[in-house]
């Protein structure tokens, strides 16, 4: 069948390979090792096996940068189940990657409170000065683009997020600027976050429920979730 | 007139509010140890009487969606956090976790205990990192000060909790959809009944609640249900963050008693933006129809919102102002609900599909009058026909429009294009 030809994956040599992704670089056996012991502690979170699967495929993420047919064959392994259902599952959900993202993965918020305060703009711009779009990475293979849905953060529209860390209160200057940092190597601090971004493999193995040590750091809240607060302190209003 | 009455945002602006020693040093997991105290269905009885409804959106009494779980089916009990909050507009359980984690984590502790569930779990969006460093951290905090684990403060009581982040996928929100993904298969809702307090997570009796409303559950047991039924409406009591987002002076959390009006709102945020008017908004997230300047004394209660022909949902309060093109909005709305319909049903798959195709032309102009009544026919098509209510909501924006603003459909097409200038309504143009 001619369909499966040019198919993305090619690690399962008695058959077509995965069609919705790439083989991936084959494990090491160390990493081997470390990936069976990870998933081992995942799968003891859960009274059922199946439960680790969307954990595991963060953790897979953590270390191919994105979906991975070996990585859907070692979840199946683990969990038994078929490649099938775990593709099943990877496909379904966005922030399972079926290309290799950027060091960083940079998302602009264009659901319409964003897009009209001027997330649109900052997208439209954004996308010019990198010269990539929707879910595609730089040559250099730092910077990865994404139109994301609503983030939970609208009272600081216009809102971006690396690697799943907020950055609040965007402009199409400041856009560009943050990536133009990302890119030149410089640190660069989320409004509301760690006091440093960690790169997209990482932001994935604490997804996976792996804790880095980096909750203290960063602010607890942001000004705009405080207003009502800090107004209420100065009226005097307290609840009974 | 309404104050505003700080309870779950209260501590917000101490640096380290986050930290258990900072919630210990504010009062918390005093009510754990009363709690504990208690016998299990004096505490149901306590969050029955307060009157709290669940805060995610739908209402219902989450006390009496304690009292629907099952008895003696020989399957364990689960109590499950919904903190998949990607509603549009709503932002207030990310920041309510990222401040005060532990308010939620002792919440999910004294809930447990309530119902009999061992085994908890918190269902977090995966897009927010640094949330859920914070959950990871304040959950190892408890399990160190002894809150968590096996024989919880020596009181024989057991109980472990998982943060569980998710992985893109709005429709996760939805209480079954969330019990799927949580086993490890994609997001797709179940037919109901049976409802998760039959059979819920891997078939057993499960609770499903918002964050707010388990956070709100300390409290409820450290001062009484009178104290918290002493605010809000008759049949909409207590406090609930209103997120107020968009074209407004002072965008941010607001928590006051249910029943505050969005005019009482403004004026504490600032007003709508200078030189500007409000045009239309959201009560409760892009699910619930809009609303218009002639809704701004509208009481905030699940009651007075619906009887003004919207839902409170989440109190996301998005405000646009007349710079703002209402198809835009809908047309941006309704590719959102498309792109998260998880297609199982086909009502919901293929109309959300039909309703993008459609906004998109007609936003550039090309359509008519009939348009609308096909755009029209197209939601009826989609309301009440799915499994879930995702097909619902994007049926909201499409009615509510056209019932408010049918002239500036008709302005696209006489016009053959949008008449507006983007520009105008970004943060920063004029």
């Amino acid at each position: 069948m001619t369909t499966f030809l040019g198919t993305p994956g090619s690690g399962n040599p008695n058959g077509p390979g995965n069609l919705h992704f790439e083989a991936g670089e084959p494990y090491d056996v160390e990493t081997r090792q470390r990936l069976e012991q990870d998933a081992k502690d995942i799968i003891s979170r859960y009274p059922q096996t199946r439960s680790a699967l969307l954990p595991m495929l963060h953790l897979v993420q953590s270390i191919d940068g994105r979906i991975t047919e070996q990585g859907v064959n070692f979840c199946a392994a683990m969990l038994d189940i078929t490649p099938a259902q775990v593709t099943g599952v990877a496909t379904f959900y966005t922030q399972y990657k079926r290309k290799p993202m950027g060091t960083y993965h940079v998302g602009v918020c264009i659901n319409t409170l964003c897009a009209v305060l001027g997330g649109d703009q900052i997208w439209e711009e954004l996308s010019e000065h990198v010269g990539v779009g929707h879910d595609e990475t730089t040559e250099d293979g730092k910077i990865s683009l994404e139109r994301l849905e609503c983030n939970a953060a609208c009272d600081f529209a216009p809102v971006m997020m690396v690697n799943w860390e907020f950055f609040d209160n965007q402009t199409p200057d400041s856009a560009k600027e943050l990536v133009d940092d990302l890119r030149s190597g410089k640190d660069v601090a989320p409004t509301r976050g760690a006091a440093k971004l960690c790169s997209f493999k990482d932001a994935s193995r604490v997804l996976a429920g792996f804790a880095d040590g980096r909750a203290h750091e960063g602010l607890q809240a942001g000004p705009e979730s405080l207003r009502g607060v800090e107004l209420a302190k100065e009226k005097g209003w307290e609840a009974p | 007139m309404t104050t505003l009455t700080p309870v779950l945002t209260k501590n917000w602006d101490q640096a380290d509010s986050f930290t258990r020693e900072a919630y210990e040093r504010n009062g918390g997991y005093a009510s754990l140890r009363t709690a504990l105290g208690m016998e299990p269905s004096a505490i149901v009885d306590a969050v029955k009487d307060s009157g709290l409804r669940g805060r995610g959106g739908a209402g219902f009494p989450t006390g009496m969606k304690w009292g629907f779980l099952a008895q003696g089916t020989g399957k364990p009990t689960y109590l499950v956090v919904n903190a998949d909050e990607s509603e549009p507009g709503t932002c207030k359980d990310i920041p309510l976790m990222m401040a005060d984690p532990h308010v939620l984590v002792e919440g999910v502790i004294i809930s447990s205990f309530a119902i009999g569930a061992h085994h908890a779990f918190i269902y977090v969006r995966g897009e927010v990192l640094h949330v859920i460093r914070r959950l990871q951290e304040a959950v190892k905090e408890a399990y160190e000060a002894g809150y968590l684990g096996s024989n919880i403060l020596g009181s024989g009581f057991d109980l472990e909790l998982v943060v569980h982040s998710g992985a893109g996928a709005y429709i996760c929100g939805e209480e079954t959809a969330l019990l799927d993904s949580l086993e490890g298969f994609r997001g797709q809702p179940r037919l109901k009944p049976p409802f998760p307090a039959v059979a819920g997570l891997y078939g057993g009796p499960t609770v499903v609640n918002n964050v707010e409303s388990i956070a709100s559950v300390p409290s409820i047991v450290g001062k009484g249900a009178d104290w918290f039924a002493s605010m809000g409406t008759e049949k909409s009591k207590g406090f609930g963050i209103f997120s107020l987002s968009g074209h407004v002076t002072r965008p941010g959390q607001y928590e006051a008693p249910l029943g505050i009006t969005l005019r009482e709102l403004l004026d504490m945020a600032g007003g709508v933006r200078e030189g500007h008017e409000l045009k239309f908004w959201t009560p409760g997230g892009s699910s619930t129809p809009i609303f218009t300047a002639e809704h701004l004394d509208v009481p905030l209660d699940f009651e007075s919102v619906g009887a003004a022909g919207s839902m409170l949902g989440t109190r996301a309060l998005q405000i646009f102002d007349e710079t703002t093109c209402v198809l835009r909005a809908v047309l941006r709305w309704t590719e959102f609900y498309a792109h998260e319909s998880c297609g199982k049903c086909t009502p919901c798959r293929e109309g959300t599909y039909w309703l993008k195709q459609m906004l998109k032309r007609l936003e550039k102009g090309q359509g008519g009058e009939e348009d609308l009544t096909t755009l029209n026919d197209i939601a009826d098509n989609i309301l009440g026909r799915s499994f879930c209510a995702l097909g619902d909501g994007a049926t909201s924006p499409i009615h509510s429009s056209i019932k408010y603003f049918r002239e500036e459909y008709l302005r696209h097409f006489e016009h053959g294009g949008c008449p507006f200038d983007t520009a105008k309504s970004t943060k920063w143009g004029a």
